[in-house]
């Protein structure tokens, strides 16, 4: 009796657009379903540290390598704004990065895709982060607090890195025609798992339609990624490059482009682990947190040894 | 022992003299000057702040969402809190 | 050498020495031993690479023979790389890349100071910003010192073992030729002698705060000022300059 009267105000809430904060009573099936997209969302960025990471001493100017690792730092202030978001519902930072680690956790699959050319770097920001944004801004109005103002500073934040992926985009499209290759294969490789990052199509994506409803998501997957390709399309028009896809045209009735779907089933083998570099990534990952071990050890006992003790969260 | 990340802390930025200390967010660090370091180089590397705030979060006390019909809404009628509660002439002109 | 010559040089060498001790700090990007730290050390990096960059443009317009910065960073080979042997060793533990560290950053904040007053403009004027920067990154290494001195046994062991291993490379730190002479008297370099024991005062403070050891009577490594490094320079360069050494003539 007593949760149905707290369920018709938590819903109302919802109706009437208002945010849910940390201490208001919400259904446990919120609470997870935030704890998992949120924690999911975090693990992201930090894995998506590693294939930009992969280049920044290959970095091939000054000016290029200052931007990369300001952009790869972003990712992991974005990853650690989100871990606290996502500790405001009741799950520690430990838990967190053990779920990672050990691989329960799921992480955006495109990510397990390798960066061969210094082109990826300009596919990733202009791509895969154009992809990110797009999610990322309607989550600005996500009906969870903690997770909503991540968001918003996320996307204050985030603003360059597309722009810094299209500028190496450009310099690579107009660049000599061995850059332009680079940047046209780059392309060719990125973008169905760009698309891929929206989720399956609406049909068939099983935590969609809570999310909705509880107004965590305010569009769906495939709104989403309708978005994407009448957004890239024109930018790719004026890099001259071709857009891997035939079946892209201008669709005047819906006055968006049509698209062919990405290949699904690649989907599914990525996100099950069969990706090209699930394996290394989780390792690399691994690897930092164990040889990271000892360093937390003796900040520990050092805080320990000076009476500096707070009650670890 | 047991691993950890340390404890979290509640940090809130000043984004100039003068004004008032927001929070901006949290994070974790073993102990207090790792706190404030780690403040400075997560929250401030957009120049968002000339001083910083950090707090263990378990220091902080909170209201409860229970709280809020008997801690602020008892102020809704004391209208007589607000200048435009009182009548000046207009003669007078702004006060 | 000309006087221009000899300029070049000494601002090279000091962009040597930032570049190359920046490129070592951002490997840790992404991989460092706790999501706070790791965003801690970047800025770290960012700084140097930072100051590199502008004391690279300025050799570049010394030497006045249409080079850009990049190609002095990029396509030099390690035989014309001047960098204490120090800032090109290999990050190692965590303990190994702070101890490396808190040496720079502690000699760095009385060079920087010492350059500040520099009558070459631009030279004050890249101090000025650097040392701030450095009087932060003193304060961020110098706290993990302590911490790992005063922590656990094995981070005390670490620490140490850092310490002993690369102590051997800080007299390079100290070493004055003869356009460095001739610089300080004109009140353009900085004086590296005149701090020498005020930097040994303070280094020591540090690491004995830390309940560590400064090593005593340790042989001097030597070479840098002629080109000559430790294995590890060419591996860098071979990373950091692959692109444009493979695309030659590409703008990246």
């Amino acid at each position: 009796m007593e949760n149905n009267k707290f369920e018709s105000q938590f819903e109302a809430k919802l109706a009437n657009n208002d945010v849910i904060e940390p201490k208001d009573w919400m259904p446990e099936n919120y609470r997870k379903h935030l704890i998992r997209q949120i924690s999911q969302h975090a693990h992201s960025e930090i894995v998506g540290m590693l294939p930009e990471g992969n280049w920044i001493t290959r970095a091939p100017s000054l000016r290029s390598k200052v931007v990369l690792l300001a952009k790869v730092q972003d990712e992991g202030g974005h990853g650690l704004y989100l871990y606290t978001a996502a500790e405001t519902l009741g799950v520690s930072r430990d838990e967190l990065l053990d779920n990672l680690l050990t691989g329960k956790a799921k992480y955006s699959s495109i990510f397990n895709y390798p960066t061969l050319t210094w082109a990826d770097m300009g596919a990733v920001g202009w791509l895969v982060d154009g992809a990110a944004i797009m999610n990322q801004v309607m989550l600005q109005r996500t009906s969870y607090g903690p997770y909503s103002r991540a968001m918003i500073r996320i996307c204050k934040e985030e603003s360059f890195h597309q722009r810094q992926g299209y500028e190496i985009m450009t310099r690579m499209a107009f660049g000599t025609p061995e850059q332009k290759a680079m940047a046209q294969d780059a392309l060719n490789r990125w973008w169905f798992p760009s698309m891929m990052m929206f989720g399956p199509p609406d049909a068939e994506s099983p935590n969609s339609e809570n999310a909705l409803k509880w107004r965590i998501k305010r569009e769906t997957n495939d709104q989403l990624r309708q978005k994407f390709v009448n957004q890239t399309v024109p930018q790719a028009e004026y890099l001259g490059l071709t857009m891997p896809d035939p079946n892209i045209k201008w669709n005047e009735d819906k006055k968006g482009y049509d698209y062919s779907d990405p290949d699904w089933t690649e989907f599914k083998n990525v996100i099950s682990g069969n990706g090209p570099c699930n394996k290394e990534r989780l390792a690399a990952r691994n690897k930092a947190h164990n040889d990271g071990a000892w360093v937390r050890e003796a900040a520990n006992a050092f805080a320990k040894k000076r009476k500096e003790v707070y009650e670890a969260a | 022992m047991k691993d950890n990340q340390g404890p979290l802390w509640e940090i809130f930025l000043q984004k100039k003299a003068g004004q008032p200390y927001v929070h901006c967010g949290s994070l974790h660090a073993y102990d207090k000057e790792m706190a404030i370091q780690n403040a400075r180089d997560l929250y401030t590397r957009r120049q968002e702040a000339t001083a910083i705030w950090a707090v263990p979060a378990n220091a902080i006390v909170a209201s409860s969402p229970e709280d809020i019909g008997p801690f602020f809404e008892p102020a809704n009628d004391k209208v007589y809190r607000h200048p435009t509660f009182y009548q000046i002439p207009d003669a007078i002109g702004p006060m | 050498m000309t006087k221009q010559e000899a300029l070049f040089n000494y601002t090279l060498r000091l962009a040597d020495t930032n570049l190359i001790l920046g490129q070592r700090l951002s490997e840790w990007t992404g991989v460092g031993p706790f999501l706070e730290e790791d965003l801690a050390l970047t800025n770290i990096a960012l700084d140097i690479i930072g100051t590199a960059t502008a004391l690279y443009e300025y050799a570049a317009k010394i030497e006045g023979k249409g080079r850009t910065a990049d190609d002095l960073a990029y396509l030099r080979t390690d035989r014309e790389f001047y960098n204490p042997k120090l800032v090109e060793q290999p990050n190692g533990d965590y303990a190994k890349t702070i101890v490396r560290q808190v040496i720079m950053d502690s000699f760095d904040f009385y060079f920087y100071t010492a350059l500040t007053k520099s009558k070459d403009e631009t030279l004050a004027g890249i101090a000025q910003k650097a040392i701030k920067e450095t009087t932060y990154h003193l304060r961020h290494t110098s706290s993990w010192i302590e911490r790992f001195g005063d922590g656990t046994e094995e981070s005390h062991q670490r620490a140490q073992n850092a310490i002993n291993e690369l102590w051997q490379f800080t007299g390079e730190l100290f070493e004055v030729d003869e356009a460095d002479t001739l610089f300080v008297k004109e009140g353009i370099a900085v004086d590296v002698t005149a701090f020498k024991a005020t930097w040994e005062k303070h280094i020591n403070d540090i690491i004995t705060k830390s309940t560590l050891t400064v090593p005593q009577n340790v042989f001097m490594q030597t070479g840098s000022r002629k080109g000559i490094h430790t294995e590890y320079l060419a591996y860098i360069l071979l990373e950091m300059q692959a692109l444009p050494r493979m695309y030659p003539g590409a703008k990246w």
